[in-house]
Formats: C-alpha cells, sequence, structure tokens
C-alpha cells in the first residue's frame, strides 16, 4: 500500500514535520497512530478536535497531527485544555500528556480536572520515567529501578495512575499498553466519546534511557514484557493471586455518569439570567 | 450614563465586562479577590464564563486556553499570585495570545505585609517572564480611572495580540469612588483581527503591514499549530535564524509602532517646572497633593502621572527633564520605576521618595523632597 492510501496519512501534518523527534522503537508514535484511529473511527471532523499537550517527549505529539494544536507548557495541559473547552464545550479536546507532565508537575491539574469532571480526554503515555531530558525518576518510575536522578535505585512509590484518577473523580478511566494497539484505540475512542473527565493511561516504555539503565534489552523485549506481564482487568478473576501481583491491568477501568462540568455551567448561565 | 458610587475591584470588574470579557479563570487572594467575586456573579448574567482553578497556574492557563476559543480572558490576582503566573505570560507574549491579567499589587517580597500597599511589582510586571519580550503595563490611580485602563487593556491586549498586564495597587483596589459609567455602546471595544483567507492561505505568525498577524479561533477550520517554542510564520517549531530573528523583530516592532496610543501619560503644570514630580498608581494622589501645596508655597512645581509604566514614557520624561531642574520620583518600593527615569533623565536630576513598608507616602513627604535644596 503507498503511503498516501493509508487512512493514518490525511491525520498527519506530514509536508512539514517529518520525520518525527522521537527515537527509533519508542511507544509514543503507537499513541499517535492509536488516537489517530480513534478519531477516524468515531468520524469526527478535524476542525472540531483540539489536541492539547504539555513539555517532554510526549508533548511534541501535537505539532505532527492535523488538528487545532497547541504545545503549551510543563505540566499545564489540562489547565490550558480546561479554559478552551469552557470557550468552546462543543470541541473535542484531547490532552496528552507523559507521566512526568501529567502527574509531577501538572499532577495538581490533574487531580482537579478528574475532581470537576469537565469533558477532557486525558492520555498519560506513562514510560515512567522522564526520557526528553535523559532518564530521571518520574512519579511512576518503579520502586528500585535505577535513573540518572537515583543512581542507587528509585526509593519512592510509583502513582497508580488510574486509581488516582478513580479516586479524583474521573468519569472515565482505562489503561492498555502499547503493545495493545488495537484495545488502545478502542478504550481512546470510549474516553473521548464519554461525557466527562476521561483517562487513558497508555503504558509504554523507555529503552533508550530507563531500558539502557536498568539493561531491559531492545524495544522488542520491553514490548514483549508489556505483553506477558499485563493481564486483561475480566480475567484477573481467573489467574491465581500470585501470578497477580506485578501485572499491569488492562481495561476500561471506571465508566460511570456523572455531569459533566460545561453542561452544568450553562445551568449556571440559566440561573444568573433568571435571577 | 449612570454614576455609581463603586469600590477600585468593581470598577475592574465592570470595564472588563463592558470591553467584552467572556472568561474569566482565578485563586483566591487578598486584595483581588473582589474582582473574581463579581465576576463569578455578573459574568454568567452575559452569558460568560467563570472559574476557580486550583492555583494562579492554573488560572493564567486556562486565560490563554479560553483566548485560544475565542473569548476575551482575564484573570486577576496580588503579588504572590502573579510571581507563580510568570512563565505562562512569557508563552502568551511568544504564542501573542491576547489576555488580561490583573495585579493588585500588595507589600512583599513572599508573603510580606498582607496586605498593605505596594508598587513592588513594576519591575517583576516588565521581566517577571524569562527571556526578552514586549509587554504592555497600565497603571489606574482611580476608581474611575480602574474602569477605563481595564477597557483598554483588552482593546491593547486585543488589537496587538499580546498579554496586558493591569497594575493595580491595594489602595485604588479598595477605595470607593463615584464612576461615571458610560452607557452600553457608549464604549470603544477593540476585537482582535480576524481573517477571511482559505484556511491555507492562513498563517497565524504572517509578516503583516501592521506587524499584527491576524488571530483565528480554535474550531474555525483554521487548523494550526501554537507553542511557546520560537516557531515559524506557519507556528511550527525552528531553529533556523533567519525564521527567529524576524519573529523577534516584529514582536518588538508591533508594540513600538503603537506607542503613540499605548503610552499614556497626563501633564498637570509641567510648563516651566523647575521640579516635575513623576508618579503613577495610588501615589498620584499624594503626590498631586504635595505638587498643590508647592505651587501655594510659589515652587515651580509640575506633576507627570503615568497611566502606562511599560513601555516607559521615554519621551515625555526626556522632555520634561530637558527643562527642570529636578525630578521627583515618589514609589511605594525602595525605587523601581526611578530606574528608568535616572535612565532617561540622568541620575543626578533624580530624587527618589521611597517608603515599603506597607504605608502610603504622605504628601508631606514628598513636599519635603520638593523643598530640599
Amino acid at each position: 500500500m503507498k503511503r498516501e492510501e493509508l487512512k493514518v496519512y490525511s491525520y498527519l501534518r506530514h509536508k512539514k514535520k517529518f520525520p518525527n523527534m522521537w527515537c527509533a522503537g519508542c511507544g509514543i508514535g503507537i499513541v499517535m497512530h492509536a488516537i489517530i484511529r480513534a478519531v477516524d473511527r468515531l468520524g469526527l471532523d478535524k476542525d472540531e478536535v483540539a489536541m492539547i499537550s504539555g513539555i517532554g517527549c510526549t508533548g511534541r505529539m501535537p505539532v505532527y497531527v492535523d488538528f487545532n494544536t497547541m504545545h503549551t507548557t510543563h505540566g499545564r495541559a489540562l489547565a490550558f485544555a480546561t479554559g478552551l473547552k469552557i470557550a468552546r464545550p462543543e470541541m473535542k479536546v484531547i490532552v496528552i500528556m507523559g507521566d512526568g507532565d501529567a502527574l509531577a508537575i501538572g499532577g495538581n491539574h490533574f487531580i482537579h480536572a478528574a475532581r470537576r469532571n469537565i469533558g477532557l480526554t486525558a492520555i498519560v503515555v506513562n514510560n515512567s520515567v522522564y526520557g526528553m531530558t535523559g532518564g530521571q525518576y518520574s512519579p511512576t518510575t518503579p520502586t528500585g529501578g535505577l535513573t540518572t536522578t537515583g543512581p542507587y535505585g528509585n526509593i519512592e512509590q510509583p502513582f497508580p495512575i488510574c486509581d488516582l484518577a478513580r479516586a479524583a473523580g474521573a468519569a472515565f478511566v482505562a489503561r492498555s499498553t502499547v503493545y495493545h494497539a488495537t484495545e488502545l484505540d478502542r478504550f481512546i475512542g470510549q474516553a473521548i466519546q464519554k461525557k466527562g473527565f476521561s483517562v487513558v493511561e497508555a503504558v509504554s516504555y523507555c529503552h533508550t534511557t530507563y531500558g539502557r539503565l536498568n539493561k531491559l534489552g531492545t524495544p522488542v523485549d520491553m514490548m514483549r514484557y508489556l505483553k506477558e506481564n499485563s493481564v486483561r482487568v475480566q480475567d484477573l478473576a481467573e489467574c491465581a493471586l500470585k501470578e497477580q501481583e506485578g501485572k499491569i491491568v488492562r481495561g476500561v477501568l471506571v465508566d460511570r455518569d456523572i455531569p459533566e462540568y460545561t453542561e452544568l455551567y450553562n445551568q449556571v448561565i440559566e440561573r444568573a439570567r433568571a435571577a | 450614563m449612570t454614576v455609581k458610587l463603586m469600590q477600585g475591584n468593581e470598577a475592574c470588574a465592570e470595564g472588563a465586562i463592558a470591553a467584552g470579557c467572556r472568561f474569566f479563570a482565578g485563586y483566591p487572594i487578598t486584595p483581588a479577590t473582589e474582582i473574581a467575586e463579581i465576576l463569578a456573579r455578573r459574568l454568567p448574567q452575559v452569558g460568560g464564563k467563570f472559574i476557580q482553578m486550583e492555583d494562579e497556574i492554573a488560572s493564567i492557563s486556562a486565560v490563554l486556553g479560553a483566548s485560544v476559543g475565542g473569548a476575551k480572558a482575564m484573570t486577576a490576582t496580588s503579588g504572590p499570585g502573579f510571581s507563580l503566573m510568570q512563565e505562562n505570560i512569557g508563552y502568551a507574549a511568544m504564542a501573542e495570545i491576547p489576555c488580561v491579567i490583573v495585579d493588585v499589587q500588595r507589600a512583599g517580597p513572599s508573603t510580606g505585609l498582607p496586605t498593605a500597599p505596594s508598587q513592588g511589582d513594576v519591575m517583576q510586571s516588565r521581566w517577571g517572564t524569562h527571556g526578552d519580550h514586549p509587554i504592555i503595563v497600565l497603571s489606574p490611580s482611580s476608581v474611575a480611572e480602574t474602569f477605563h485602563l481595564t477597557i483598554q487593556a483588552f482593546n491593547f491586549s486585543e488589537k496587538y495580540r499580546t498579554p496586558v498586564i493591569l497594575l493595580m495597587d491595594e489602595v485604588i483596589a479598595h477605595m470607593r469612588e463615584k464612576v461615571e459609567l458610560p452607557s452600553a455602546g457608549m464604549v470603544e471595544v477593540t476585537e482582535r483581527i480576524g481573517t477571511d483567507v482559505p484556511p491555507e492561505w492562513y498563517f497565524p505568525y504572517d509578516e503583516t503591514s501592521s506587524d499584527v498577524p491576524p488571530m483565528v479561533s480554535f474550531g474555525q477550520g483554521y487548523r494550526y499549530h501554537i507553542t511557546g517554542l520560537m516557531h515559524d510564520r506557519a507556528g511550527f517549531p525552528t531553529l533556523r535564524l533567519d525564521e527567529i530573528n524576524p519573529w523577534l523583530t516584529r514582536v518588538f516592532r508591533k508594540i513600538e509602532r503603537g506607542l503613540g496610543e499605548i503610552v499614556m501619560t497626563e501633564e498637570e503644570w509641567t510648563k516651566g517646572a523647575r521640579t516635575v514630580v513623576v508618579a503613577y498608581g495610588c501615589t498620584v494622589r499624594s503626590a498631586r497633593h504635595a505638587v498643590k501645596m508647592a505651587r501655594d508655597r510659589r515652587h515651580k512645581v509640575g506633576l507627570v502621572k503615568l497611566l502606562t509604566i511599560w513601555p516607559f514614557a521615554e519621551e515625555v520624561i526626556e522632555r520634561v527633564a530637558h527643562t527642570a531642574r529636578r525630578v521627583i520620583v515618589p514609589e511605594l518600593n525602595l525605587g523601581q520605576l526611578a530606574l528608568e527615569v535616572e535612565r532617561v533623565a540622568g541620575r543626578h536630576k533624580v530624587r527618589r521618595v521611597n517608603r515599603a513598608d506597607g504605608e502610603m507616602l504622605t504628601p508631606q513627604q514628598i513636599l519635603a523632597a520638593i523643598e530640599e535644596k
């Protein structure tokens, strides 16, 4: 198939921005493709889609896709997106973040966007490390993992992103991995359609920094790890407890109907005008 | 026209609405909180939106997102919150996103003297964010001026695609004065420059005859990229020197070309004055009183009131300093705008009158400086 015939082609800013800046073997491109497949399957008009990011490897994604795109400051993507969504509630606003962006510097915005249940689709590409700056420990680095700022092993606990989103009030929470690419685009599609704040954790890896420091092998090895060490949430019951330990649980973990922020605010306008 | 007794913060909120502000994001902080409280009530009445964010960083971020969505947008804070907003004020300058940031100054540094008056953020308003960037900073000295300068802040911000800072102080913010409110339709309101070219011809950072490129909101069929990285005319990141330098030149030039309307000053008795007092914000009030007292005592004294602090009113100060023997700069800080006056007027001509202990400068303190040999 010629590249022009690929569906993804019409969603990319192919004339301008390619080749992309991600390392060969990186999982972020797989997430980008999954988002495009989800948008395409939902039949969304590119004009009504906005993609907002912060800073980091994942933060570079918007420049490659032909939507309304904004590459904001580190950690602030959700706050920018909140303003955009309130000004243009009819738009589908996808916020793409890395784990450091979403949960360290942007952690406060993450929990408050969830608490507000504002209609944003937050996709967190979790590669458990700061990749762009060269492999420092992030809020999702496994305890004991080696990083350039934790050369004797990480002594902190990783954030469970999905549990955090659930507790903070998100309407929809799902997790998949970059190995399970079609599952990922299915979850992203559901997340975009969900009214309210939705979170998809896309578990990825960084072979260039974390993989190298921890001797985890090639991108293929790290991909194989995601395949062999993850389990679908509906299969959990069948696994022996021992087997569940350390497994990445994939699936739709939260799906609940809560009033969405911009819809509630329209009621505020009605009340204010009636008064 | 209606006449109303209003608080400075209320005049700011009403000025914003009159200017077409339809989005406010903020975080509570004294002495700016009333602006948020009033807009929380008023904005939905006119179909606008208000949101209280989780902090000041989130507030300025949401303001920029809303502005990209097409809403005239504002936030209001005080020194500590203003410090937190600085990174994204730079983003607004870099991405040329119109927005208004109100800083009701209080005495610092840090938590300082909550919430005694101060003019300590003069330099922060100019250089608070990193990197070279143009900025417009306006400072009202009365409640009525607050109303009008808030409208002006929006107009400049939309016209020049730039962040504009309204630098208020606690005295003006909490003072109540008479304001003549123009009736709807009598307020001059500027809208951002749009475009009707087809999307494939649209460049959000194009070189244009006015140096201000048209700005289209997201969701209007013109899909483009916005970034805090140095970018080309399409908005895409660039490292090319032949794209970086034209951008830098243009964003400074777009403000320089507007200096005639942006730099607003008022003069009283400056003609033939041997001594000129240069003041802004609440200090104007003590300064005017002092100048009147000095004139009663037959001193040739004039007053220059700066409504625009940045860009600095170089031409006006140069002119008055040329004929005056002495220029007095009273400020509620330890000498910030005085540095600029000294740069233009010459160090030997400038006398600073300062106080940063949370109390107002009295007319007597300024009078003493006028009468000093």
